[in-house]
């Protein structure tokens, strides 16, 4: 160890004369080793948990829907097409074709992110701090398979720089990086983000209602030769076509049409539950995205007041939407009286909110900081998420939405719980002085909790 | 805060009761959403009115009776703390307990044996001026190195206010004065005498002599400085009486002394401070009591008389005094209090008692650095390397005037600072630890649950001083809130103190902390925030202003 050390110590690159390389080295040294700084006035022992090993645990908590994500994005390919339909059938294959399409994008993803927090972290002259470990494990799987990587650089390249880096890095942004990049994905590359066929990888429109397979290229050939090898089923030519009434609609877009007949007529409950259905890479499963918040709330590394009610408000404006819809539904009704229709618990099913409530709305950074203001902040995303989702006939979803706007308005939730808190303490304060005064022996300053 | 969600709980299990039997009722269906919605609403409002009327008219009538209703709880709503929290210990009843649910208790190896020996090879003592808030860097001295001083004897006081006296603790020979940056005096190095002499106080009578007078005897006397004016921390201004004094009697910061040992045999002088103290102020004296249960407190503390008890249930900061006065009166506005440690009121009573200027203490040694953590018996001031001698299991430590989270570093020849009554000597930890914010080697004291150490509440950590990471901006959710007892938002206080933003630093409670009470706070926060030195500052800031 300490001849590493010693080693390591040699080829630490000067941090006049190059800076960039000074900070590259400084983040990964700090990785590998918790520095041997020691606390100076204040407390003299610290607490073991420190940032770098909060973030980890989020990470951990995405590891489940990472790997269900792969498997995901093969299997969407192969049920399109109509090959391999059950569950496990050609499972090698689908996990290959998972990791070929995800790999580039983590691997992007991490390179210009990182690059970037890099290059700030040279120029400003601190380390290198840990923001970008959730920010990087979060992107990917909330981007479609799909996603040319042109379209992610710059996505990421605008979340860091804008998003971040202009209010002064880790901890001091105001809106969430992984849902700033995705929104401008969204804004500025409609086509790429919404719509029935984007959701489902290696699929290609080949004229009105028909779809075709994208041919295999070389790495799956490779891999080809591999399972050849190994006596497998193999990826072949590809260029076949999709099944007959393939759309790669969403639950959520069905819904936005026809309401709850119209995405049970596609996918049943239990394929929305355990997500091998369409979607981001990483929302589908929710049996994984509960274990990951449970594993969050548990190590309180995320706040489960955010996420309790979240998921109140879901419930609340679901059961008015509920209300609102028309009694009988006949050919006449719109979509989104239909959608409205939904039982509210179905909203849990599709789309991304408990992906959204468990790892976006928790951020610490973005959401409310006081716990009264936690309550208010999280209640608030799921309410008007939900009426974006329902309501808004442009796109199908309102959580990135939702979330973002809460997260512009949580400074000015904290501040008036900050408002009350100064209030009740001008009160115990008046409380106080009137008793010592009136000679009242008893001080019971009404300490509200 | 508690009542209310309960009572939303027990409202939403009716509603949602109700709503089930109607929608089988109706027989389901998408058409009975509205009418379900509704009914629910209705039901809602309807039981929510029931409920909270009638217990409305329950605490009427308990008021009507003359029944005291935040003793008792006559609601229809039980507290959580009624159902689920530990039986409070006899010795309670009758009394004000405050149960506090915050916090966190750090446990460390070397807690003190429940033994006191005689520190007998401490011979240097020393006052040293930057342990009191409030005075000028450069007092004026009024003895001269060489000259012999009795215990009692004025050694130097602050030119703005000079009716306030430093005084010697022991008899002895001045053996130094040592400076520190821009020549302030850091210390007042006496060599004790072997047999020690006392200066005859002037002792005023308790019962006959004014407040004034009496204030006057103490700011004369030496016994001043060891009081705690509040807010701020700082020298309490001379000649004014405070609203009230608080003393906590006992301690729950890491390895802190028991208090009950240290008052052992000298109850009455504890009882006679108490006494003067109650002489002092038109409020009141307010003694924090241990109602954890563990230990019963001494019967100087129960029996106490000429003073208010309350008892505080709860781990660390519970026996903190800035959060118990927060608990029963808390500071604001132009108000000011005092605070006692039982040592203080000990020296104080025994002034009145034998008429010296009697500052033994009963000193903690702990830390798992030591071969024999005990308590000793020496003077205020005391030499922190002659009281260890002999005693280090090691020597890359670092030595605490204090505990852990709120004491101070001292070189092995520095000396304790006036108010602490605990020595407490770490590892110190510089070293690398490959991977150890993933897979830390050895088992560290931590609130997060990410350490398996939370399966075990019990177990007593080899702590050091390493920092396990680095300063980062405020990243934190929650952690402050878990261990903050007061009504405190700990996060928004320090970034407007950061801001320098007055009104609200004052509206948000930092006149109500001291550095000790946001320790714990400084030691689980995750971005290794220095919250005390923010504090500080903030405090310094708003006392210039005032």
């Amino acid at each position: 160890m300490k001849a590493l050390l010693d080693f390591l110590h040699r080829i630490e690159p000067d941090k006049k004369k190059s800076p960039l390389l000074h900070t590259a080295y400084d983040a990964f040294f700090t990785f590998a080793f918790t520095p041997n700084t020691v606390t100076k006035g204040g407390v003299h022992i610290r607490d073991g948990m420190d940032l770098k090993r909060t973030m980890v645990h989020v990470v951990l908590a995405l590891q489940l829907c990472y790997i269900f994500g792969t498997f995901n994005i093969g299997h969407q390919h192969f049920s399109a097409l109509g090959q391999y339909t059950g569950l496990l059938e050609g499972f090698h294959l689908k996990l290959v074709y998972g990791l070929v399409k995800l790999l580039p994008i983590f691997v992007v993803t991490h390179l210009v992110g990182l690059g970037i927090e890099f290059f700030y972290a040279a120029k400003k002259g601190h380390a290198v701090e840990e923001g970008f470990l959730v920010s990087g494990a979060l992107i990917p799987l909330i981007m479609p398979p799909d996603i040319p990587m042109w379209i992610l650089t710059l996505s990421i390249v605008f979340a860091v720089i804008i998003g971040k880096e202009a209010f002064g890095g880790t901890g001091m942004n105001i809106l969430n990086i992984a849902l700033l990049a995705r929104v401008f994905v969204f804004f500025a590359y409609p086509t790429y983000i919404s719509g029935d066929e984007v959701w489902i990888a290696g699929i290609e429109k080949a004229g009105v209602g028909q779809y075709v397979g994208q041919e295999y290229g070389a790495v799956y050939g490779f891999f080809d030769w591999i399972f050849n090898g190994l006596g497998w089923s193999t990826f072949g030519q590809g260029g076949m076509a999709a099944v007959d009434g393939y759309t790669g609609a969403t639950p959520l877009s069905l819904g936005a049409k026809g309401g709850w007949e119209a995405i049970t007529q596609v996918y049943n409950e239990s394929q929305m539950w355990w997500g091998t259905i369409p979607g981001s890479i990483g929302e589908t499963s929710k049996p994984f995205i509960i274990l990951g918040a449970l594993f969050l709330i548990f190590t309180k590394v995320a706040d489960w007041r955010i996420m309790v009610s979240a998921a109140l408000g879901v419930v609340v404006c679901g059961m008015m939407l509920n209300g609102l819809a028309p009694d009988q539904i006949t050919a006449d009704t719109s979509g989104i009286q239909k959608f409205m229709a939904i039982p509210w618990h179905y909203h849990f099913y599709m789309g991304s909110f408990l992906f959204a409530m468990a790892f976006m709305a928790t951020d610490p950074v973005t959401a409310a900081g006081t716990p009264r203001g936690k309550w208010i902040y999280g209640f608030l995303i799921g309410f008007v998420g939900l009426i974006i989702r329902v309501m808004n006939p442009a796109y199908p979803e309102g959580w990135m939405l939702a979330i973002l706007l809460l997260n512009v308005f949580s400074p000015l939730i904290d501040h008036y719980v900050a408002e009350g808190n100064i209030k009740r303490r001008q009160r115990r304060q008046a409380l106080v002085a009137k008793r010592v005064k009136g000679g009242e022996v008893a001080v019971e300053a009404a300490v509200v909790e | 805060m508690r009542s209310v969600f309960s009572k939303i709980a027990l409202i939403v299990v009716f509603a949602s009761m109700f709503v089930e039997l109607n929608a089988q009722a109706a027989g389901g269906g998408a058409s009975s959403w509205l009418i379900n919605g509704l009914v629910a609403v209705a039901i809602l409002v309807f039981f929510y009115v029931v409920i909270n009327v009638s217990d409305n008219l329950l605490a009427i009538e308990a008021k009507n009776s003359g029944i005291d209703t935040k003793k008792v709880n006559l609601g229809l709503f039980p507290n959580l703390s009624e159902l689920f929290g530990s039986k409070l210990p006899d010795y309670t009843a009758g009394h004000v307990v405050k149960r506090l649910t915050k916090g966190h208790d750090i446990r460390l190896e070397g807690e003190a044996a429940a033994k006191v020996a005689d520190a007998t090879g401490v011979t240097r003592y020393a006052v040293q001026p930057p342990n009191v808030i409030g005075i000028q860097p450069i007092p004026k001295l009024e003895v001269e190195i060489g000259a012999s001083v009795k215990a009692g004897d004025p050694i130097f006081y602050d030119k703005l206010m000079p009716e306030v006296k430093f005084v010697a603790p022991v008899s002895g020979e001045v053996i130094a004065v040592n400076r520190g940056a821009k020549r302030a005096i850091t210390e007042v190095v006496i060599l004790a005498d072997r047999e020690q002499q006392y200066r005859k106080l002037d002792t005023p009578n308790l019962h006959t002599a004014s407040r004034s007078e009496l204030m006057d005897f103490l700011m004369g006397s030496g016994i001043w400085p060891f009081i705690r004016q509040r807010p701020f921390n700082v020298l309490p201004t001379p000649g004014q009486a405070p609203r009230d004094i608080f003393v906590s009697t006992f301690d729950t910061a890491p390895l802190a002394p028991d208090l009950n040992i240290v008052v052992a045999g000298r109850e009455a002088a504890f009882q006679k401070g108490i006494d003067v103290l109650a002489r002092l102020t038109d409020g009141e004296v307010h003694l924090g009591l241990d109602g954890r249960g563990k230990t019963k407190p001494a019967d100087a503390f129960l029996n106490a008389s000429n003073a208010r008890k309350y008892f505080f249930t709860g781990a660390h900061p519970a026996g903190n005094v800035g959060i118990q006065i927060h608990h029963i009166a808390p500071v604001g506005g132009h108000d000011t209090v005092w605070t006692l440690g039982v040592q203080e009121v000990i020296t104080l009573g025994n002034m009145f008692l034998t008429g010296h200027f009697d500052t033994s203490r009963v000193i903690a040694l702990t830390g798992a650095e030591l071969k024999d953590p005990h308590y000793v018996r020496t003077y205020a001031g005391a030499n922190v390397g002659e009281l260890l001698a002999g005693n280090l299991a090691s020597d890359h430590v670092r030595y605490i005037s204090g505990d852990v989270l709120s004491g101070e570093a001292k070189a092995a020849d520095g000396f304790l600072n006036l108010h602490d009554d605990q020595v407490t000597v770490i590892e110190e930890g510089d070293y690398y630890e490959l991977f150890g914010w993933l897979l830390p080697l050895s088992a560290r004291p931590s609130i997060s649950r990410t350490f398996p150490n939370f399966l075990f509440p019990d177990q007593q950590f080899k702590a050091n001083t390493n920092t396990h990471g680095e300063k980062r901006a405020f990243v934190v959710t929650n952690d402050y809130e878990e261990v903050m007892p007061m009504d405190i938002y700990t996060q928004q206080l320090m970034k407007a103190i950061v801001v320098s933003d007055f009104e609200k630093m004052e509206g948000l409670g930092i006149l109500e902390l001291v550095e000790e009470d946001v320790a714990l706070c400084e030691f689980v926060c995750v971005s290794k925030q220095p919250l005390q030195q923010i504090l500080r500052q903030g405090l310094d800031a708003v006392r210039s202003q005032s």
